[in-house]
């Protein structure tokens, strides 16, 4: 069964040059297979994928910040990465939407596998990635010189996205990022007018209105305020029905609280992955043990 | 089996359009510094001589016209007492701006008459010295080499001001509270540790103004003037490379355009090699 | 450093010198005090003088008189300066129009695109620009460009006659070559500084949009352009204060003709260029001299007030935006 995206706006079907010729098939907005936003005409009825990291290595310069690492990351749920500072954890994910080799010298090399698909195979276009795969970053980082309504319209407009279309999504995006209600009558007012926690809700807005499949998000309450932070972690509740979440967080309360299963790493290298409750009550590693125990970092 | 949302073909296009656009403009940048130099080279090189640099310009009006022995030495001088003349008065204002000065409304009016002196043009420079020095007749005289010499000091006076306040800013504030520490009056501290930790820094701002400066036609025009002989005397009218290149450029005879050519390439040669020297100054601060 | 046994222990305060050395302190202050003043008082005075000796000109044809009449007629004694100003405004809207793109794009190709290795040289060597002086582009721009370039001016002119301000024969000085030289001054200016603005702006912005799926031109288009507006639009300015200024150079490819010219490949005159090119002759003429320097006064004015609204600019582009994006308190 072929999954088709009815909900991007490119057009250009017979032009659009796809590495799988299994997608070639022209896409459309019929109202048939086109269902709400965040529904598609997938069997499994959400968008998660599932993410697989096989042989991960990523250095900056001579430093190499993550060893060989393999594990897998279940669609619909939350996984967190813990670590202490410089364990790699913010270099993985990183890695998975290919943003890690943005920063001058910095490489990496490895499979990350959406599905069946490999990020880093050559014939990919890393930009298409990154709109299957969003990150909220750990500074809230709304664009500056753009309005609530266009901070979270613009990854829509880079495809095409307009009109009363456009106001739709922005307005569902809102909604699920739980930040409708308080600034549905401030649209056009500038994105940085807003408090901390609700700029970092409107960078959640900006990222699902694209509806990735995987959300990354590296320590996104760490700047906030603990009300704020429970917002947050609320909302990654809800939003792990839909999407596939990763969050790195050095709050091992807040991996307790949020996370199905929980990574720990150290020093690059991936020393156990757990479900959550397993991890912090029972870990296999002596070495997870002394962390989460607050031995050590 | 799951599909992949790709980037449109139209996006991508914009893209490398828009990388080419910008090489383009780069290149674009690149072409008049490319053909000024190979004329420079091209019409100048010729004129070039033993005579050339040896002889003065003869004025005449047939015949041989000289090379040009006044103008490279009029420059030299003009500028060298504008250094003389701007780098105190320079040095000292920024001082007064790093360390007394500092934040007190009276420094922050200053700083910002000096950076509006760093956008007047240099004509009007040489407007205030012909108002205020030339028609006044003071030391006896019109034009003089010393007044076109107080022009170009104008000039660059901000600057030297301006690149010696960053360097002294640079120096750390520790090291004058050491200073200070052990018992040295302010005065000292300036003199000994200061000046000494901030002058690469100075000497770089100071050689950039001096290639500035060397340049300047405008600020002689009515200062300086123009004349033929050389002259250690800067109560005279001085002649100098810019004013004399701007002559011969208009003349009607061919020997002059060419011997405004060669003036021309070697008073880019002087400026680049003062550029390059403030360069490799630079690097060997400690500070910058 | 003297030896005196000066351990400062709890109390003991750094006024405690001999009094050689505090008058030495005082001296340097006093100094550098009365020198920076002496800045100040000298541009004060300049500013006076000039309108001193340009004031016989105001007086006889009024300040919008002097600047606004279209009549620059030296033999007749009448000197009304609308001419210099429109090929002042004319030549420097050429060069803005010219330059600004190309040092934008130039800007922003070596900060964003430029593989790093060539980064350093390509800024070097664009800088290498501005160690021509103006008498050295002049002298190019007689013998080089005005021959080469009027076949192609001519062949515009022709072609493109529709547009307003073009069509006619092409003289050999005008306008526009004026404009392309200011273009060739103002380049490492504004790419300098619209560099510098470009720079700064913050990461965490162009990840933001990456991060989206942006190409990265749509990067530059969403995140860096708009935030380095003002701080490019200040260097803009800037580039166009030093056009205004420029003397030498224009008024070598200018043809210095007192008229509005009729179209781009016309003859004109600007401000500074009458200066420079009248002086000889006004200095026996007391009206023809004030009539110039009241020029230079009307300069001096322009170019101030362009450069201080540039500077506002160029601080508001690149230290300002810090302060307007924090966000408030939670």
């Amino acid at each position: 069964m072929t999954y088709e995206r009815a909900k991007d706006a490119e057009q250009e079907a017979g032009t659009v040059p796809t590495p799988f010729p299994r997608s070639q098939q022209p896409r459309t907005e019929s109202s048939a297979t086109r269902t709400s936003a965040y529904g598609a005409a997938r069997p499994s009825g959400t968008l998660a994928r599932n993410v697989s990291v096989r042989g991960l290595n990523a250095w900056y310069g001579d430093n190499h910040a993550v060893k060989n690492l393999n594990f897998e990351i279940e669609p619909n749920k939350a996984t967190a990465l813990i670590g202490p500072s410089g364990s790699g954890k913010s270099t993985v994910i990183r890695c998975i939407n290919r943003m890690h080799e943005e920063i001058p010298g910095a490489r990496a090399d490895g499979e990350v596998l959406l599905d069946e698909v490999n990020v880093y195979d050559p014939k990919i276009d890393v930009v298409a990635i990154r709109r299957l795969v969003g990150m909220v970053f750990q500074k809230p980082n709304p664009f500056p010189t753009m309005s609530i309504f266009d901070n979270v319209a613009a990854g829509l407009r880079l495809t095409g996205t307009k009109g009363v279309g456009l106001r739709e999504r922005v307005e569902k995006s809102l909604r699920a990022a739980g930040l409708w209600e308080e600034v549905k009558d401030r649209l056009k007012e500038p994105g940085i007018s807003l408090s901390g926690g609700q700029q970092q809700r409107l960078c959640i807005a900006r990222t699902i209105a694209i509806e990735p499949e995987v959300i990354l998000m590296d320590e996104p309450a760490s700047a906030l305020d603990p009300l704020s932070t429970l917002r947050i972690e609320e909302l990654v509740d809800e939003l792990k029905a839909r999407y596939t979440i990763v969050i790195v967080t050095h709050n091992m309360q807040q991996a307790a609280r949020v996370a199905d299963s929980t990574a720990f790493l150290l020093d690059g290298e991936l020393i156990e992955h757990a479900p959550t409750e397993k991890m912090f009550t029972n870990p296999d590693d002596e070495r997870t043990e002394r962390y989460v125990t607050g031995k050590f970092g | 089996m799951t599909a992949m949302p790709v980037v449109s073909a139209r996006r991508r296009r914009s893209d490398l359009v828009a990388r080419g656009l910008l090489a383009t403009a780069a290149i674009v940048a690149l072409i008049p510094l490319v053909l000024v130099l190979f004329y420079l080279v091209k019409k100048g090189a010729g004129a070039l001589s033993g005579t050339f640099f040896s002889s003065d310009p003869t004025g005449a009006f047939l015949g041989n016209q000289g090379g040009v022995k006044s103008a490279i030495l009029g420059t030299i001088e003009l500028v060298a007492l504008a250094t003389a003349i701007a780098v105190p008065l320079g040095v000292g204002v920024a001082l007064y701006l790093t360390e007394y000065g500092r934040d007190k409304p009276f420094a922050k009016v200053v700083r910002y008459f000096v950076d509006v002196m760093t956008g007047v043009p240099s004509i009007v420079f040489g407007l205030f010295i012909y108002i205020t020095l030339v028609l006044t007749g003071v030391s006896g005289t019109g034009f003089a080499g010393w007044k076109g010499s107080v022009a170009l000091a104008l000039l660059m006076l901000p600057v030297v001001t301006r690149a010696s306040e960053v360097v002294l800013l640079l120096v750390p504030e520790s090291l004058r509270e050491a200073a200070l520490a052990l018992g040295a009056p302010r005065w000292r501290v300036v003199a000994r540790v200061v000046l000494p930790t901030a002058l690469p820094g100075i000497v770089t701002g100071t050689l950039l103004a001096v290639a500035r400066a060397a340049g300047e036609t405008a600020p002689l025009l009515f200062t300086s003037a123009i004349v033929n002989g050389t002259n250690f005397n800067l109560n005279e009218r001085t002649n100098s490379l810019p004013i004399q290149i701007f002559n011969d450029i208009t003349q009607p005879n061919n020997q002059l355009v060419e011997r405004a050519w060669g003036a021309a390439l070697t008073l880019v040669l002087m400026i680049l090699l003062l550029t390059l020297v403030a360069r490799l100054v630079s690097r060997r601060s400690r500070l910058t | 450093m003297e030896a005196r046994s000066l351990e400062l222990r709890g109390g003991r305060s750094l006024l405690e010198r001999s009094p050689l050395s505090g008058i030495g302190d005082k001296i340097l202050r006093w100094v550098l005090t009365a020198l920076a003043a002496g800045i100040l008082a000298l541009i004060a005075f300049f500013f006076i003088r000039l309108y001193v000796e340009a004031k016989p000109a105001f007086d006889r044809f009024g300040i919008f008189g002097f600047t606004f009449d279209n009549n620059w007629d030296v033999s007749r004694q009448i000197f009304g300066a609308l001419p210099l100003v429109v090929g002042t405004l004319i030549t420097s809207a050429v060069a803005l129009l010219i330059g600004v793109p190309v040092a934008v794009g130039t800007a922003l190709y070596v900060t964003e695109f430029a593989p790093r290795p060539i980064r350093a040289v390509l800024s070097f060597t664009i800088e290498l620009l501005a160690a021509f002086p103006s008498v050295v582009l002049g002298l190019w721009g007689v013998y080089v460009l005005i021959p080469k370039l009027k076949p192609a001016e001519q062949w515009f002119s022709d072609t493109f006659s529709f547009l307003p301000f073009v069509g006619g024969p092409v003289a050999g000085p005008n306008y526009f070559i004026g404009g392309l030289l200011l273009a060739i001054m103002l380049i490492p200016i504004v790419t300098a500084i619209s560099r510098e603005v470009i720079s700064t702006v913050p990461a965490e912005h162009k990840e933001a949009a990456l991060a989206l799926g942006a190409t990265r031109w749509e990067m530059i288009k969403m995140a860096v352009l708009p935030y380095s507006r003002a701080g490019i639009t200040g260097a803009a300015m800037l580039g166009l204060g030093r056009a205004i200024g420029e003397t030498i150079a224009v008024t070598l490819v200018i043809g210095n003709a007192p008229q509005i010219g009729k179209q781009l490949f016309d003859q004109g005159y600007t401000l500074a260029a009458v200066i420079a090119n009248e002086f000889g002759e006004a200095a026996s003429d007391p009206v023809h001299r004030a009539a110039l320097i009241a020029a230079g006064l009307v300069l001096f004015v322009l170019t101030l007030a362009v450069n201080a609204i540039a500077r506002l600019l160029v601080n508001r582009g690149v230290h300002g935006r810090r302060a307007t994006k924090e966000a408030a308190p939670a």
